[in-house]
C-alpha cells in the first residue's frame, strides 16, 4: 500500500514541466493550423484562376464551335470536346455500370469466401491503377486491333477505371441494407434473384447512384488513357469507331500552344470541366450521403477521393 | 406516480461528524448542450473513506463526477461553475492551467481502457513518463506498488512486457486503477468501475476498495445498490440534478430521512 | 403448376443470376491477366533487344538503326518525385487530418473537410495547367532561385539554373495533390479512435497534443499506414499534372540529380512520346515496356500495402480500424 506519505515522495519526482508542455503543445497547434492552411491556399489559387481566366473565354460560340485553325484569328471553341466527354461518359457508363453492379452484387451477396476474397483484393489493386498503364493496354488490344482510335476505345478504358469504383461503392450499399430485408424476402418464398434484384438493390438505391456518380466524376478528369485511345480530333464525331476530342485532352493540348488564345480557351475548357466534376460532387454529398448517413470512409477510398 | 412533492434537500450540510474532508466541491452547476444536468450541489468528501453516489439514470451523478477532476469541461458545449477544493486549493481557480489540476485526481471509467498498444508495464508507467519522471527504478517502484494495489501484481510480474489488451476484462479495469493510482493522486473517482464485469471480477475490485480505502479518499458512482452498502461509508442520493440526501451508508439504506430517497433504495424505481 | 415445374424455374433464374454476377466480378482478374500479358507481349521485342538493360540503361535512341532504350533514368525520376512529394505531403496531411479530428471547433469541420475533397475531385490536367501558367512562376521566384542562388554552387541538388520546369516543381505539385487523398482517410481513421481512449490520457493530465500522441496515434498507426501507401500509389501512377511540368528530358541527362533540372517519369515518358511512337516498332515498345514496368511497381506497393496492414491488424487487436 502506497501511503500518503510516500505519495508525496513520488511526487517529489515529477519534474515540474508543465511550462515547457504548453509551449510545445501550443507550437504543434500553430504548426498544424499551418498545415490547413498550406492546403486551403493552393485550392483558392486554381478555383480562383480557373473562375477568373475561365470566365472569360465563354461564349456560346466556344461551347459550340469546332476549334479555329492554329493560330489564325478565329479562334474557334471546344464544341468537339464537349460533345467528345459525353459521349464517352455514356458509352463508359453503359459498359462498365452493369458489369459493375452485377459484380458488387456478386462481392455482397455470394462472396463471403476465398474467391470474393481474391476479387476483393484485385478489385483494390485495379482501383489504383495508373490510368495510363490502363489507356497503353486499351491501345494495344483494340487500336491496334481495330486500326484506329475510336470512342470505343476511349470509352474501354474508361469504363476498366470505372469498374473498381462501382463494384465497391456497389458492395458497401448493398450490406448496409439489413439482413432482414432478405430473411424478409426468402421467407415468403420469394426466389433470391428477385430478392437481390427487386428487395435488396431497390434499398441500396441512393448508395448504388452516389457509386456511379462519383466514377462518372472520376472519369470526365481522366485524360492519359484517352492519349493512347481517342487520339483527339478538331472536329465533332463522325461515328463511334472513330477519333473525338475530349475535355481533358484538349485542355492539354491547348496548354502546349505558344498562343494567348490557346491559352484562354484552356481555361475556359478547365472552367467547364471543374463545374461539372464539382457539382457531381457537391450533389452527391449533399442529396445522397448525407441522407443516408452512410460511411464516407469506404466510399472515399474507392469513389470520392481519387 | 413519482415525486409530486420534491421535498428540499437535507443534504448540503453533512450529517456526519467533523472529520477531515479531503475533496470539498461547492455549488456545483454543469450543463453541457444547454440541459443543465447538475443544479446546485455541494458536498464533502472525507479522506481515507468511500463515499458512494447513488440515483437512478440521468441524475446526474456521473457529470458530478466528471466535474470533480475538471474532466466534464472536455465534453463538446460543456459549461462548468463552481469550486473543488482539494486539500484547501481550488481546482477551479485560472490560475493554472486544468491540465495540472487533473493529474492530481485519478479516474477510472466504465468500461476498461487500457492503451491497446501499450504492455501492461507501460500502461502503468503511462502517467509517470508524461510527468517527466524518467528514472527507470523509481518508475519500476511505482509500477510494481500500483499493480501490488490492485492486486495485479502477482498475476502478471512475469509478463509485464505483454499487451495491455491480453488480459481479461477485470483483470483490464484493474490495470486501469493502477494507471490511475500511478500519478500519486490523493482522490481516485470511480465511474461505475465493475458494472462491465462479472460478479467474481466485481468482487475483486470491491475487496480493492475496501483495502485502498485505507490510505485514499475514493468516491465511487454506481447504480447497484449493494455494492453501495457493501463498500462505502457515506453515500449521496442524487436525482434530476439535485442531491437529495447525503450521509452515512447505514442511515441512508436503513433510515433514510427523504422521501424520495426512501422510496429509491426500496427499489420503488431505478 | 405442380411443384416440382416452379421449383425447376425458379433454380435456373437463380442460376442464371448468380453466373452473371461471378462472371462480372471474374470480368476484373480477367482484365488484369490480359493487362500484363498484353503489356508484355506488347513490349516483347525491346525486351529481346535490350535485356535486363532495359531496366538500367539509359540510352534514349530513337533513330532508325541505332535505336536504344533504357528505362532507367524515368524509373528513378518515378522514385524521385513520389519521395519528394511524399516528403512534402504527408506531413501536411497528417497534419490536416489532426487538425480536423481534434482541434477544429464543430463549425470549421465540415467545411475545410469539403474544401479538401473538392481538392481531390480538381482533374490532374488542370493541376497541370495551373502549375504551368501561375504556380510554376511563385515556385521560380521565390524558391529555386534563392535556393540556386545561396547554394548552387556547392550543392549539387541545387545546381543548374532554374526554369521552373523541373523535378521540383512537378514535386510540389505532386505533394499538393496527395493531401486530399491522404488526409481525409486519416482523418477518418482519427475520428474512430474511441474517445474513452482520450479520456485516460486526459485524466492522466495531458495536454491536447498528448493526448493526440499518447491515445490516437497509436491506435491509428496500421490505418494510417494504409493511408500513406495510398498516397504512394497516387503520386506513382500520377501523369498529366507531372508531364506538364517536369520539363521533359531524355536519356542520360534525364537522371535526377539537380531539383532543378528538367526530369522524366515513367507516365511522362509514356505521354510525352505516344505520339511520335504510335505507328509501331521498337519505340512503341519501349514506351509500352515503361507501362509494363510500372505497372508492376504500382502492382508491388499495393500487395505490400496489403499485407502490412494485414499483418498489423492480426497483431493489434484493440487497434483496428475496420
Amino acid at each position: 500500500m502506497i501511503t500518503i506519505e510516500q505519495r508525496a515522495e513520488f511526487r517529489k519526482h515529477f519534474r515540474y514541466n508543465i511550462g515547457r508542455r504548453l509551449i510545445v503543445d501550443k507550437i504543434i497547434k500553430i504548426t498544424v493550423l499551418g498545415c490547413v492552411a498550406l492546403a486551403v491556399v493552393p485550392l483558392a489559387s486554381i478555383m480562383y484562376e480557373v473562375f477568373t481566366n475561365g470566365v472569360a473565354a465563354l461564349s456560346v460560340d466556344f461551347l459550340t464551335q469546332v476549334p479555329g485553325a492554329v493560330g489564325s484569328d478565329e479562334i474557334g471553341g471546344i464544341g468537339p470536346a464537349i460533345q467528345g466527354t459525353l459521349a464517352l461518359i455514356g458509352l463508359s457508363c453503359l459498359i462498365g455500370v452493369p458489369i459493375g453492379i452485377l459484380g458488387g452484387i456478386f462481392l455482397s451477396e455470394y462472396g463471403n469466401n476465398k474467391y470474393g476474397r481474391t476479387v476483393r483484393f484485385f478489385n483494390d489493386v485495379l482501383a489504383e491503377f495508373p490510368t495510363i498503364v490502363i489507356g497503353v493496354f486499351t491501345f494495344v488490344i483494340i487500336v491496334i486491333t481495330i486500326g484506329s482510335f475510336s470512342v470505343w476505345a476511349g470509352s474501354f478504358a474508361l469504363s476498366i477505371i470505372m469498374l473498381p469504383i462501382i463494384m465497391r461503392t456497389t458492395e458497401e450499399s448493398l450490406k448496409l441494407v439489413p439482413v432482414t430485408y432478405r430473411e424478409a424476402g426468402y421467407a415468403l418464398g420469394i426466389k433470391r434473384s428477385v430478392v437481390v434484384t427487386r428487395i435488396v438493390l431497390t434499398a441500396a438505391k441512393s448508395g448504388l447512384v452516389t457509386g456511379i456518380m462519383l466514377a462518372v466524376a472520376r472519369i470526365s478528369g481522366e485524360t492519359a488513357p484517352l492519349i493512347f485511345t481517342i487520339l483527339g480530333s478538331s472536329q465533332f464525331m463522325t461515328g463511334l469507331d472513330g477519333p473525338i476530342d475530349a475535355l481533358p485532352l484538349r485542355i492539354w493540348r491547348l496548354s502546349s500552344l505558344p498562343y494567348d488564345s490557346a491559352q484562354t480557351q484552356g481555361w475556359g475548357a478547365a472552367f467547364i470541366l471543374i463545374m461539372m466534376i464539382f457539382a457531381i460532387n457537391i450533389g452527391v454529398r449533399y442529396v445522397f450521403l448525407r441522407k443516408r448517413g452512410t460511411s464516407m470512409l469506404k466510399f472515399k477510398m474507392f469513389g470520392g477521393v481519387r | 406516480m413519482m415525486m409530486e412533492t420534491m421535498k428540499t434537500p437535507v443534504a448540503n450540510v453533512s450529517s456526519v461528524d467533523k472529520g477531515r474532508y479531503k475533496l470539498v466541491a461547492e455549488n456545483i452547476i454543469a450543463s453541457y448542450d444547454d440541459i443543465v444536468a447538475v443544479k446546485n450541489i455541494s458536498m464533502k468528501f472525507k479522506d481515507k473513506a468511500v463515499t458512494a453516489l447513488i440515483g437512478p439514470s440521468g441524475c446526474g451523478k456521473t457529470t458530478f463526477l466528471r466535474c470533480l477532476n475538471r474532466m466534464h469541461e472536455l465534453t463538446k458545449n460543456a459549461k462548468v461553475t463552481g469550486k473543488v477544493l482539494l486539500d484547501g486549493e481550488d481546482l477551479y481557480s485560472n490560475a493554472v492551467d486544468p491540465i495540472i489540476n487533473r493529474r492530481k485526481i485519478g479516474m477510472v471509467f466504465q468500461k476498461p481502457n487500457p492503451f491497446p498498444t501499450m504492455s501492461i508495464y507501460d500502461n502503468v508507467a503511462a502517467g509517470l513518463k508524461l510527468n517527466g519522471i524518467n528514472k527507470k527504478n523509481v518508475i519500476d517502484e511505482i509500477v510494481e506498488g500500483c499493480l501490488k494495489m490492485v492486486y495485479l501484481w502477482d498475476e502478471v510480474k512475469n509478463d509485464l512486457k505483454k499487451p495491455g489488451m491480453s488480459l481479461s476484462g477485470g483483470q483490464q479495469q484493474r490495470l486501469c486503477i493502477a494507471r490511475a493510482l500511478a500519478i500519486q493522486p490523493e482522490v481516485l473517482l470511480m465511474d461505475e468501475p465493475a458494472s462491465a464485469l462479472d460478479p467474481i471480477a466485481t468482487q475483486k475490485i470491491e475487496e480493492m476498495i475496501t483495502e485502498l480505502k485505507k490510505e485514499y479518499a475514493i468516491i465511487i458512482v454506481t447504480h447497484n445498490m449493494q455494492q453501495a452498502t457493501r463498500v462505502s461509508d457515506y453515500t449521496g442520493f442524487m436525482y434530476l440534478g439535485d442531491l437529495v440526501e447525503f450521509g452515512e451508508t447505514k442511515q441512508i439504506f436503513e433510515n433514510p430521512r427523504n422521501e424520495i430517497t426512501a422510496k429509491y433504495v426500496q427499489g420503488q424505481f431505478g | 403448376m405442380s411443384i416440382l415445374n416452379i421449383k425447376k424455374s425458379s433454380g435456373k433464374t437463380d442460376k442464371i443470376f448468380k453466373i452473371a454476377a461471378l462472371a462480372s466480378a471474374t470480368y476484373v482478374l480477367v482484365i488484369i491477366a490480359m493487362i500484363i500479358v498484353n503489356l508484355t507481349s506488347g513490349s516483347a521485342s525491346v525486351w529481346q533487344k535490350e535485356g535486363l538493360n532495359f531496366l538500367t540503361g539509359s540510352d534514349w535512341n530513337a533513330v532508325e538503326g541505332r535505336e536504344s532504350y533504357g528505362a532507367a533514368p524515368y524509373i528513378m525520376g518515378t522514385f524521385v518525385t513520389a519521395g519528394i512529394a511524399m516528403a512534402i505531403g504527408l506531413p501536411i496531411s497528417f497534419g490536416i487530418a489532426m487538425f480536423l479530428s481534434e482541434l477544429a471547433p464543430k463549425i470549421l469541420r465540415t467545411p475545410i473537410s469539403f474544401l479538401v475533397e473538392l481538392l481531390a475531385a480538381v482533374p490532374s490536367v488542370i493541376y497541370g495547367l495551373w502549375g504551368l501558367f501561375v504556380f510554376r512562376d511563385y515556385i521560380q521566384s521565390w524558391i529555386e532561385m534563392p535556393l540556386h542562388n545561396l547554394f548552387g554552387d556547392n550543392v549539387i541538388i541545387f545546381s543548374g539554373t532554374p526554369f521552373g520546369l523541373d523535378i521540383l516543381t512537378a514535386s510540389i505539385v505532386l505533394a499538393i495533390m496527395i493531401i486530399p487523398t491522404v488526409s481525409s482517410i486519416s482523418r477518418e481513421i482519427m475520428l474512430a479512435v474511441p474517445n474513452s481512449q482520450r479520456e485516460a490520457a486526459y485524466m492522466l493530465g495531458a495536454t491536447k497534443w498528448e493526448v493526440f500522441r499518447m491515445a490516437v496515434l497509436p491506435y491509428s498507426k496500421s490505418g494510417l499506414i494504409g493511408a500513406t501507401i495510398l498516397g504512394l500509389g497516387r503520386a506513382i501512377g500520377e501523369t498529366m499534372a507531372v508531364t506538364m511540368l517536369i520539363g521533359n528530358s531524355t536519356g542520360s541527362a534525364a537522371f535526377p540529380q539537380s531539383l532543378f533540372q528538367p526530369g522524366q517519369t515513367m507516365a511522362s515518358i509514356m505521354a510525352n512520346e505516344f505520339a511520335e511512337a504510335s505507328q509501331g516498332g521498337l519505340h512503341l515498345a519501349a514506351l509500352i515496356g515503361i507501362g509494363l514496368i510500372l505497372f508492376l511497381v504500382a502492382f508491388g506497393i499495393n500487395i505490400v500495402a496489403h499485407l502490412l496492414v494485414a499483418r498489423m491488424v492480426k497483431s493489434h487487436e484493440g487497434a483496428v480500424l475496420a
